[in-house]
This record gives C-alpha cells, sequence and structure tokens, in this order.
C-alpha cells in the first residue's frame, strides 16, 4: 500500500531528479558561454560570437526548465516535511535564504541582459552580465551543496529541546563534507556541459554543418573534459575517504561489505541480497577496496552488519555507484581520444562521432547515480544522526500526495520530450543557416516577427 | 544588540516587501499571458503575443524570484506558520506550481521548438499563467478565511481567485498600455478599463465580506479611534480606480499624455490593497490561531540571515533597476531570441 511517507519521497526524488539535470549543464554552460564571449571580445574573430549565439538559446531553455522546476522543490520542504523544517529550519532556513538573496537574483536578472540586451548595452557590459549568470549559478551551487552536505556529515550547531540551533555558521557551511562534494559537484557539472556540447555539435556535423563554430566548440569541449575527468576520479576518491570516516554505512553499502573484513575485494558485480545480508555470484578484484578506502591493502573495512536497521538499501547504492564509475571512465577514454586527435590534428571519423552523439547525456546519468549514491545512501537519515525521514514527513492524506505526484510526473515526462526533441530541432535548423562573415557581431536579431534577413545572423 | 522582540517585525515587513513587489511584477507577468489573444482567422494576434511576450522577456524570470524569496523568508523566519500554511493549501500550491513551470517553460518553447508547435506552446503560456493567478487568488481567500473549508469560505475563495485574476489582468494591460503601440496598445487600453472594473469589484466584495467574517477584523477597522484616519486607505483606493479609469478613457480617445500613469497608479492601488490587507491581520501570521512571535525561528538564525538581507536587498534593487533601465521604451524595438 502506497502511504504518505512513500508517495512523498517518491515525489521527492522525482523533483529533484527532474530538476538536477538543468543546473547540471547549466552551471558550466554558464562558464563556457562566459569563455566563448570572452574570447570573441579579446581576438574579435566572430566564430567565437556564433559558437556564444548558439549556445546562449541553449542555455536560456535549459535554465529556464531549471527555474522552474527549482520553485517546485522550494515548496517541498514545507509541503511534503514539515518536521525537517520544525527540527532543522535554524540552519536550512538561513542557507536557503542565502541562495536566493546572492545566487537567484543575480542569475536572473542578469540573464535578461545576457539574452536580450546585447544590443542595448555596452559589450563590456554585456560580457560582464555573461560572467555574473556564470558566477550566480556557481553560488547558488555553493549554498545548496553546504546545505546538502550540513545534512550528510552535520555541524556546528547544538541541540536544545530536539531542536537543532546554530553555534558556528562556519562550521555548519564548512562542515566536513562540503568541500569534496563542493568540488565533486562542479566538476560533475563541467564534464556534463562538456559532452552535452560535444554531443550536439557532432550531430550537427553528422547533419552536414560544415561552419566552424561546432568544431570549435567540439574542441573546446573535449579539451576541458580531458582534464576534469580524471581530476574528478582524484576528488572522488578524497571524497570517498571523508566518507569512510563519516559516514562508514554509506561506504560499506557501495562496497557492498556486510561483515566488518580486512582486505576487502573490490566488487566488479555482484547481487547484494538484503533478506540474507550476503552477496550473490560476486566477482571481484582481491584487496583492491581495501586499498582505495584505506589506502593499505590489508586495511580493515566496517561492514553493514554493524549498522542493523540504521543503513541504506544496499543494492541500489552499490550500483548506482557503479554505474557512475563506469560513466566516469567511460568519458575519460572519449575525452582523451577526442583531445589526442585534436592535437594530432587529425578529422573525427564518423564513428566517433556518433559515439559523442550517444555521449550527449552521459553527463546525466553520472549526475544521478552519483546523486543517488549520495542521497539514498544517508538513508533512512534525513540529517544524519539527527533526523529521520519517518519523523520529517507531513500526515497529509496520501490521496492529496498522490494527485500532486502525478500531475508533477506527468507534465516532467512531457516537458523532458519536449526538451531533447528541441535540442533537435535547434540544432538542425543551426546546420541550415548560413554565415555571413562580414555581419556585424551585433546583429543578434530573431525576434519572431523580425524579417529574416536579419534572423540568418545566427549561428 | 537588536532586541530579539523587533527581529520578527522586520523580518514580516521583509516577507510583505516581497510579497507586494512578487504581486506587481509577476502579477503583470501573468497579466499578461491572461490577456494573450487567440482571434480566430487573424494573423494579426500571432505577431501582437509575440510583441506581448518580448515586453516581458526580459523580466519574468527575476519577477518570479521574488516569490522564492517571500516563500523563503516565510520558511526561514516563520517555520512554526510556514508548516501549517503549507499542510492547508498543498493541492492549491501543486496546482499552482504546474502553472509556474507551464508558463516558465513556455516562453522558450515557444520561440525555439518546431514552428508547428508554437501555437500549442502559445495556449500553454495563457493556460499557465491563468491557473497560477487562479490558484494564489483561491489561496489568498483561504488564508483571509483561517483556512475554512465550508461551503462560504470555498465561495468566497472562488471570488478572491476571480479578483486576484483580475488584478493581475489589470496590471498586466497597463503595463501593455505603456510598453506597446498602435493596435495592440488600444486592445490593451479597452482590456484595462474592463479588468480594471472587475478588480474594482472585487476589491469591494472581499473588503465588505472580510471584516463581517472575521470579528478581529471588524474590531480593528470600526471600533478603533483611528476609524478616520485608517479608511484614508479604502478611500485613497477608491480614487485611484476612478482616477485611472478616467486616464484609461481619455487615453483611449487619443490623448498620448502620461502613458506610465495607469500603470504606476494600478501598482498603487496593489499597495494599498495589500497594506489593507496587513492592517487587518498584523500581528497574527495565520489569521486566528498564531502571531509572528509565536511563529519565529530562532534568533541567532534570523540576525544571520538579516545581516545578508540588508546587504544584498538594496544590490538587487539596484540592478533590477538597472535591468528596467536597460530596456525602457517601447517593446516593439526589444530583439527577442
Amino acid at each position: 500500500m502506497l502511504d504518505t511517507l512513500l508517495l512523498s519521497r517518491i515525489q521527492f526524488a522525482a523533483n529533484i531528479s527532474f530538476h538536477i539535470l538543468f543546473p547540471a549543464i547549466t552551471i558550466a554552460l554558464g562558464w563556457f558561454l562566459f569563455y566563448f564571449k570572452l574570447r570573441f571580445d579579446l581576438s574579435g574573430n566572430p566564430v567565437w560570437m556564433r559558437a556564444y549565439r548558439f549556445w546562449v538559446k541553449v542555455f536560456a531553455l535549459t535554465f529556464a526548465l531549471g527555474v522552474v522546476s527549482g520553485i517546485t522543490m522550494s515548496f517541498q520542504f514545507g509541503t511534503n516535511w514539515p518536521g525537517y523544517m520544525e527540527k532543522v529550519g535554524n540552519i536550512a532556513g538561513p542557507l536557503l535564504g542565502y541562495e536566493v538573496l546572492t545566487a537567484f537574483f543575480l542569475e536572473a536578472t542578469f540573464l535578461g541582459i545576457m539574452l536580450f540586451g546585447i544590443n542595448r548595452v555596452p559589450q563590456k557590459v554585456h560580457t560582464l552580465s555573461t560572467l555574473l549568470v556564470a558566477i550566480g549559478t556557481s553560488l547558488s551551487t555553493f549554498w545548496i551543496i553546504a546545505l546538502n552536505s550540513w545534512m550528510q556529515t552535520p555541524a556546528g550547531h547544538e541541540l536544545r529541546d530536539g531542536i537543532a540551533f546554530p553555534v558556528s555558521w562556519m562550521e555548519i557551511i564548512f562542515n566536513p563534507s562540503f568541500t569534496y562534494r563542493l568540488i565533486h559537484v562542479l566538476l560533475a557539472s563541467g564534464l556534463t556541459a562538456a559532452f552535452f556540447i560535444a554531443g550536439i555539435s557532432a550531430y550537427r556535423m553528422l547533419h552536414g554543418d560544415s561552419k566552424r563554430a561546432p568544431r570549435l566548440a567540439l574542441k573546446t569541449a573535449m579539451l576541458v573534459a580531458a582534464v576534469l575527468a580524471p581530476l574528478q576520479v582524484l576528488v572522488g576518491d578524497l571524497h570517498g575517504l571523508d566518507t569512510v570516516k563519516y559516514q562508514p554505512a554509506k561506504i560499506a553499502a557501495i562496497e557492498g561489505v556486510w561483515e566488518t573484513q580486512k582486505g576487502v575485494p573490490l566488487l566488479l558485480f555482484a547481487i547484494p541480497d538484503s533478506e540474507n545480508r550476503t552477496n550473490h555470484f560476486e566477482i571481484g578484484i582481491p584487496r583492491l577496496a581495501s586499498l582505495i578506502l584505506t589506502h593499505d591493502p590489508d586495511g580493515e573495512v566496517k561492514g553493514l552488519n554493524e549498522f542493523k536497521g540504521e543503513h541504506a538499501p544496499v543494492g541500489p547504492v552499490f550500483w548506482s555507484f557503479r554505474v557512475m564509475v563506469a560513466c566516469g571512465l567511460l568519458m575519460i577514454a572519449v575525452a582523451w581520444i577526442a583531445s589526442y586527435r585534436t592535437w594530432r590534428k587529425q578529422p573525427l571519423s564518423t564513428g566517433f562521432l556518433r559515439v559523442l552523439v550517444a555521449c550527449t547525456f552521459i553527463g546525466w546519468v553520472a549526475t544521478l547515480s552519483g546523486w543517488y549514491v549520495a542521497e539514498i545512501g544517508r538513508q533512512p537519515w534525513l540529517v544524519h544522526g539527527l533526523l529521520t525521514r519517518d519523523e520529517a514527513v507531513t500526515d497529509l492524506a496520501p490521496g492529496n500526495v498522490a494527485l500532486s505526484l502525478s500531475l508533477y510526473l506527468l507534465v516532467y515526462v512531457v516537458l523532458l520530450l519536449a526538451y531533447i526533441q528541441t535540442l533537435r530541432v535547434m540544432a538542425k535548423k543551426s546546420v541550415e543557416v548560413e554565415e555571413f562573415e562580414t555581419e556585424p557581431p551585433t546583429l543578434e536579431g530573431s525576434l519572431p516577427n523580425v524579417d529574416k534577413t536579419a534572423r540568418g545572423s545566427s549561428t | 544588540m537588536m532586541d530579539d522582540h523587533w527581529l520578527p517585525v522586520i523580518f514580516i515587513a521583509l516577507m510583505g516587501l516581497a510579497v507586494l513587489i512578487y504581486a506587481v511584477l509577476d502579477g503583470f507577468d501573468l497579466g499578461v499571458g491572461i490577456l494573450l489573444p487567440f482571434d480566430a482567422g487573424e494573423t494579426s494576434s500571432e505577431s501582437q503575443r509575440d510583441t506581448m511576450i518580448a515586453s516581458i522577456g526580459p523580466f519574468w524570470d527575476a519577477n518570479e524570484t521574488w516569490l522564492v524569496l517571500a516563500i523563503g523568508l516565510l520558511l526561514i523566519a516563520f517555520p512554526h506558520a510556514h508548516s501549517v500554511v503549507m499542510y492547508h493549501l498543498y493541492i492549491p500550491i501543486a496546482i499552482m506550481l504546474i502553472g509556474l513551470i507551464l508558463r516558465g517553460v513556455a516562453f522558450d518553447f515557444r520561440a525555439k521548438a518546431a514552428v508547428s508547435q508554437k501555437l500549442a506552446w502559445d495556449r500553454t503560456f495563457k493556460a499557465g499563467s491563468l491557473l497560477t493567478s487562479l490558484s494564489q487568488g483561491f489561496m489568498l481567500g483561504q488564508y483571509v478565511m483561517g483556512f475554512d473549508t465550508g461551503w462560504q469560505a470555498m465561495l468566497f475563495a472562488a471570488v478572491s481567485a476571480l479578483g486576484v485574476t483580475a488584478a493581475y489582468s489589470y496590471i498586466g494591460a497597463t503595463w501593455l498600455a505603456l510598453k506597446t503601440e498602435g493596435a495592440l496598445r488600444q486592445r490593451a487600453l479597452h482590456w484595462a478599463r474592463r479588468c480594471g472594473r472587475i478588480c474594482f469589484a472585487g476589491v469591494v466584495a472581499v473588503s465588505v465580506i472580510n471584516p463581517l467574517v472575521n470579528p478581529g477584523v471588524f474590531a480593528r477597522w470600526f471600533e478603533y479611534p483611528l476609524v478616520m484616519f485608517v479608511l484614508l486607505i479604502p478611500a485613497l483606493c477608491f480614487a485611484a480606480f476612478i482616477w485611472n479609469d478616467m486616464t484609461l478613457r481619455r487615453q483611449l480617445h487619443g490623448d498620448s499624455r502620461h502613458v506610465a500613469r495607469p500603470f504606476f497608479v494600478t501598482a498603487l492601488i496593489f499597495a494599498l490593497c495589500f497594506t489593507g490587507l496587513a492592517f487587518s491581520f498584523f500581528p497574527e501570521i495565520v489569521p486566528g490561531r498564531m502571531d509572528i512571535w509565536e511563529a519565529a525561528s530562532a534568533p541567532e538564525s534570523l540576525r544571520f540571515i538579516l545581516v545578508g538581507a540588508v546587504l544584498v536587498v538594496p544590490v538587487i534593487l539596484a540592478y533590477t533597476a538597472f535591468s528596467y533601465y536597460v530596456f525602457r521604451g517601447k517593446t516593439t524595438e526589444l530583439r527577442y531570441h
């Protein structure tokens, strides 16, 4: 039977999974746009402006989806998890408040100038607006990850009558997992945006786009990915070591370790069985998990049996982690091959372009699975050690939540399909547009009722 | 050192300001969406829709953020009230969010999706705006009636839903009268007059029913020694409606002076109505149930966020003003992506 708790959990998971898709792209895409615009300002080479013009439209669409799904998120806490705000509202409230004050207004206001103001403000002001939008998206990440990390590794608070009160805001914000998680998430966005740019550029090239802009965007994206992907492995490792210290139950679920043991193998495949508290069909590399987690092949790893009744469902965490790592390894391989070819000035083959198109949304898969590891791995806690989800959930009738959940799911499915379809339409449209080398860069005319000649300038 | 007694007062004032700014700014966005014309067999209505949406394109996102700030302040400063309000308004909030989602994405999809789908996204735009306005008005009505679920309260909430929708259309139409030219502007002036009258009827209905059903409100407005003073609010409001209607009529007949006046007078009407509501309930945050001190969160949290608000809100207001300055003038000059 679906109760309010389960429905609310599904609704929160659906909302946040849908929401995170769009910031995962725009956080880093904002910085790519700033780079394109800056290169244009410095060199005057119109190809950078064309790259900018195409990607700023993609940014606008993606950002709008992020904004509207983010507003839904901001209501979720109050509507479905009143116990959360009652217990830790003194901590969570100000962090969310700072996100709105320092990030949301900044990015929303300068987005208007960035999208529509290119002919109305001096070029420097326009480039500055692009920079402020990028800063805004990153600041937003800062605050929301501070809150999320605090929920994973709470610090800097004290309990009075069961309610959390702030003691040190520095300790609350810079809690033990914050720095690792923030860098991990920012790099994840960098990789998501890089493969997104490369995939859509490759799609344009496969559809006969012979212009320079998509090639330049693809090259830039893959060089960035070639640097960020191995960096992500390093940061992921540090993040893991931090988790061993503060959330050992999550690590045990990730590694599928039931009994505390030394010299733990790294499981490549297994089917965790929560009923009998064991794994089936294990395939592993001896001692590697111990080596990774303790930097000692005989190191001890705590098992799930030490946390009976207080650990996450093992299967989803175990498998999400493996999907994330597989995506990461694939990203390294693809980015390095692309960068090597670029360095050797070899053109990319049709086959490789198809691989890039197939990888367009690989960042989404990696981000979502990584997010599931972090969030499902925290269960049954909402705030680790402080508040469980059962204590926080609303006592609304299940019917209400079922109704809102159905509405959201319906809208999200339609919007996701429309989003991907629209990206395809935009990419195809850009293939047909001709470039005019002499066109002044400021002619960004495509008001639907402006004449066609002005509209032709957009790449 | 700040006296803790004043912290909730400062925060309710900040929250009130955020709600009022939201109602004016996103009010005109939603109003423009509600007014989108779909004339059968007329090609001009598509270009009118383009201009109308272009007139709000650069602003809507920041305007909507005031709602996030308002709900954020309620959450941060008055968590207990937040829980009560969210509990009772669960379904209208879900519907409002769906409306906001549809309206927000339609901005981009209408311009970027396949041309054959543009009309469908325009309709989505209108439907989303309408859904948002109706649910906000319904919530206002429910709030005033203390979340009563009897048929009288529901009827009142329904009247309030229509009233708020008319009010948003009113300010949306006066925004268009300010930002557009030619045939569209003439249309906007007609819309403004019609919506103004409906809005006026709505305001009168709410003002009469509210003190009749809430004895506390009645006492405050009519048995107070300051009755002559506080009745200035409805008197001013009444005068503003009449003045605006006369200005709009003159402009319809070709008077081209004071094009911005209707918009600002409508904003003044919003401010007056809002002040009236605030006066009816302050210092209660959930009518009849809790006041701002009972609902407030820890002083150390309020102080931490107040520092940020004092530093950042003026900056936000400054760059918001800059953005409106950048996009000043008639919308036909606006290049939309």
